[in-house]
């Protein structure tokens, strides 16, 4: 039964404005679905509801806006369904650009803040260890979970925007220490550490994660290599795309996960499996959908291209041009994109002949052409969805095989490391 | 009969659509035709509209519930969806098309047991209680 506080009374009676007594109408309905006992504070929000789907998603965030909605706590919104400076430049059609620039109006009304980006956790919105959140977007919500130790549940669009205006939510799940042990272990077994620094480990080893767990909550033991940030990222957006992975425990990598035991809260695992190198090769082949060598385009940025991806493209492409026949796509945020040209690492991208997309993203936005036919990327968000929503082939490679295949004009892959392991 | 945790109450009749793989509805479903378009999903290509999806749990994408909720609007949505426990994007899919639309589908929960006695083909009835019978 739900416990309701004089306060939480007041907004669902509507004494607070129409706005949050829907938001609480719906938060009360939920709490009762989650069987929560009762509500609690977050002090963040990161709102997925924004990506433009239909009139369905617009007549959502309108309805709210007409209403007055405010946010309670400090909000990032998550991509939108257009690049407003940049979609005449692709196929997107005026009346979607038109109806997606009024559900992103609609969000910024209620006061959050325009970050536009699936990568919250790389902006000045990125939360601290411990801090309780709701988020939306799932990449972003297994990041902050696991790499950082903020807690969120699993929220969906819809839901996450009334969360930021009631400033609550529902006191269960993943807000909750005792819900955040590990549910199964994966280690590595005899995964050769060369195999393990190759870029595309942690995006291949996540894919597998997300396609073994289920529902259950992964502790991975045996990683000796040293991911980046943006490795971690990789391997939480594969994990959150193949499965439904909100937390992951990475055994002396990630906060709640000094240890074994710790990752378990004091408890013997409840379920172990052993991944193989071969496991890793078979998960890999699977995010490569495209069967030859031609090549359309290049595209990076899922979860949005970082600073310090630019950082490592720019070498990469200095003094190099992309082939006439592949284009070469960049999709990120408006932050990343100033912050990789104080740093002097947006020219050379540029002078390679890189084009970029700020606010959305290639699945978000229909922005491709039909003659875009196979894609490659370093992304297995990109390599898991983009066969189902724009009905095109992928082929999987590391960030260093996407510049030399756009160089070529035609996929090359060097796969020693994978071939040797 | 099956008796079933009615997470969104609500009554509905159709022919059932079974699998035991996991779905999401963004990057999953098409909510302008009905199908399920995940190429990794066993049933990739079948449509769903007005079935009773029996589906384990919601994977993947925060989106999944906008894409119910525009499939409410279109008038694509399953018929209603039966899950291995509680999962809370279908149900909130459903709260807020009843908010939005006043048009909700059931969500009911089910023993895993009870699930995997379930069949694609089987006409199935899906009561307010949560209780579920075959014609």
């Amino acid at each position: 039964m739900l416990l309701l506080s004089d306060d939480y009374r007041a907004m669902l009676a509507g004494e607070r404005g129409l706005a949050p007594q829907l938001a609480m109408s719906i938060l009360v309905r939920m709490a009762e679905v989650y069987g929560a006992g009762e509500l609690m504070d977050i002090s963040q929000a990161h709102i997925d509801s924004t990506i433009y789907l239909g009139d369905a998603t617009l007549e959502f965030a309108e309805r709210l806006a007409s209403l007055g909605a405010r946010v309670a706590v400090p909000t990032s919104l998550n991509v939108s369904g257009v690049d407003e400076c940049g979609w005449k430049d692709w196929a997107v059609k005026a009346e979607w650009a038109a109806k997606a620039a009024r559900q992103m109006l609609a969000y910024e009304s209620m006061g959050a803040v325009p970050t536009w980006t699936c990568a919250p956790y790389q902006t000045h919105m990125r939360p601290v260890f411990g801090q309780q959140i709701a988020w939306g977007e799932s990449n972003a919500i297994a990041f902050a979970n696991s790499v950082i130790g903020a807690r969120t549940e699993r929220y969906p669009d819809l839901l996450d925007i009334c969360c930021a205006i009631a400033g609550r939510v529902p006191a269960i799940g993943l807000h909750l220490t005792e819900h955040r042990a590990g549910e199964i272990l994966l280690q590595l077994d005899h995964v050769p550490d060369a195999l393990q620094q190759d870029d595309q480990f942690f995006a291949v080893l996540g894919h597998l994660t997300g396609a073994r767990v289920g529902d259950r909550i992964p502790v991975i033991g045996g990683i000796v290599a040293k991911p980046s940030e943006d490795h971690l990222k990789a391997f939480a957006a594969a994990a959150a795309s193949s499965g439904r992975v909100a937390l992951f425990h990475m055994v002396g990598i990630t906060p709640e996960a000094p240890t074994l035991d710790a990752a378990f809260q004091g408890k013997a695992p409840p379920a172990a499996i052993a991944i193989t190198v071969e496991d890793l090769r078979a998960a890999r082949r699977e995010l490569t959908t495209a069967d030859g060598r031609e090549l359309d385009m290049v595209i990076l940025g899922s979860p949005h291209f970082s600073l310090a991806e630019f950082s490592l493209l720019a070498p990469l492409v200095s003094g190099r041009h992309a082939h006439p026949g592949v284009k070469f796509l960049i999709t990120s945020s408006r932050l990343m994109k100033e912050h990789a040209q104080e740093k002097g690492v947006l020219e050379p991208v540029v002078a390679f002949g890189a084009q970029i997309t700020l606010d959305t993203c290639i699945l978000a936005s229909p922005m491709l052409p039909p003659e875009i036919r196979t894609l490659m990327t370093n992304s297995a968000k990109y390599a898991y969805y983009a066969p189902n929503l724009l009905d095109t082939r992928v082929t999987f490679g590391s960030l260093a095989d996407c510049v030399n295949s756009a160089v070529e004009g035609r996929v090359v892959r060097d796969e020693s490391v994978w071939l040797q392991a | 009969m099956i008796n079933g945790r009615a997470i969104v109450a609500g009554s509905a009749e159709g022919e059932a659509l079974v699998t035991s793989e996991a779905l999401s509805f963004w990057g999953g479903f098409d909510f302008r035709t009905g199908q399920i378009i995940d190429r990794h999903h066993p049933l990739a290509g079948v449509c769903a509209t007005r079935r009773i999806l029996a589906v384990p749990y919601s994977k993947g994408s925060s989106t999944t519930t906008a894409v119910l909720l525009e499939a409410v609007r279109a008038g694509t949505a399953p018929a209603a969806i039966l899950t291995t426990g509680v999962d809370s994007f279908f149900a909130l899919a459903s709260i807020v098309a009843d908010v939005m639309y006043g048009k909700s589908f059931p969500v009911v929960a089910l023993e895993p047991a009870d699930f995997a006695r379930l069949k694609s083909g089987d006409r199935l009835v899906v009561e307010r209680s949560g209780l579920i019978r075959t014609i």
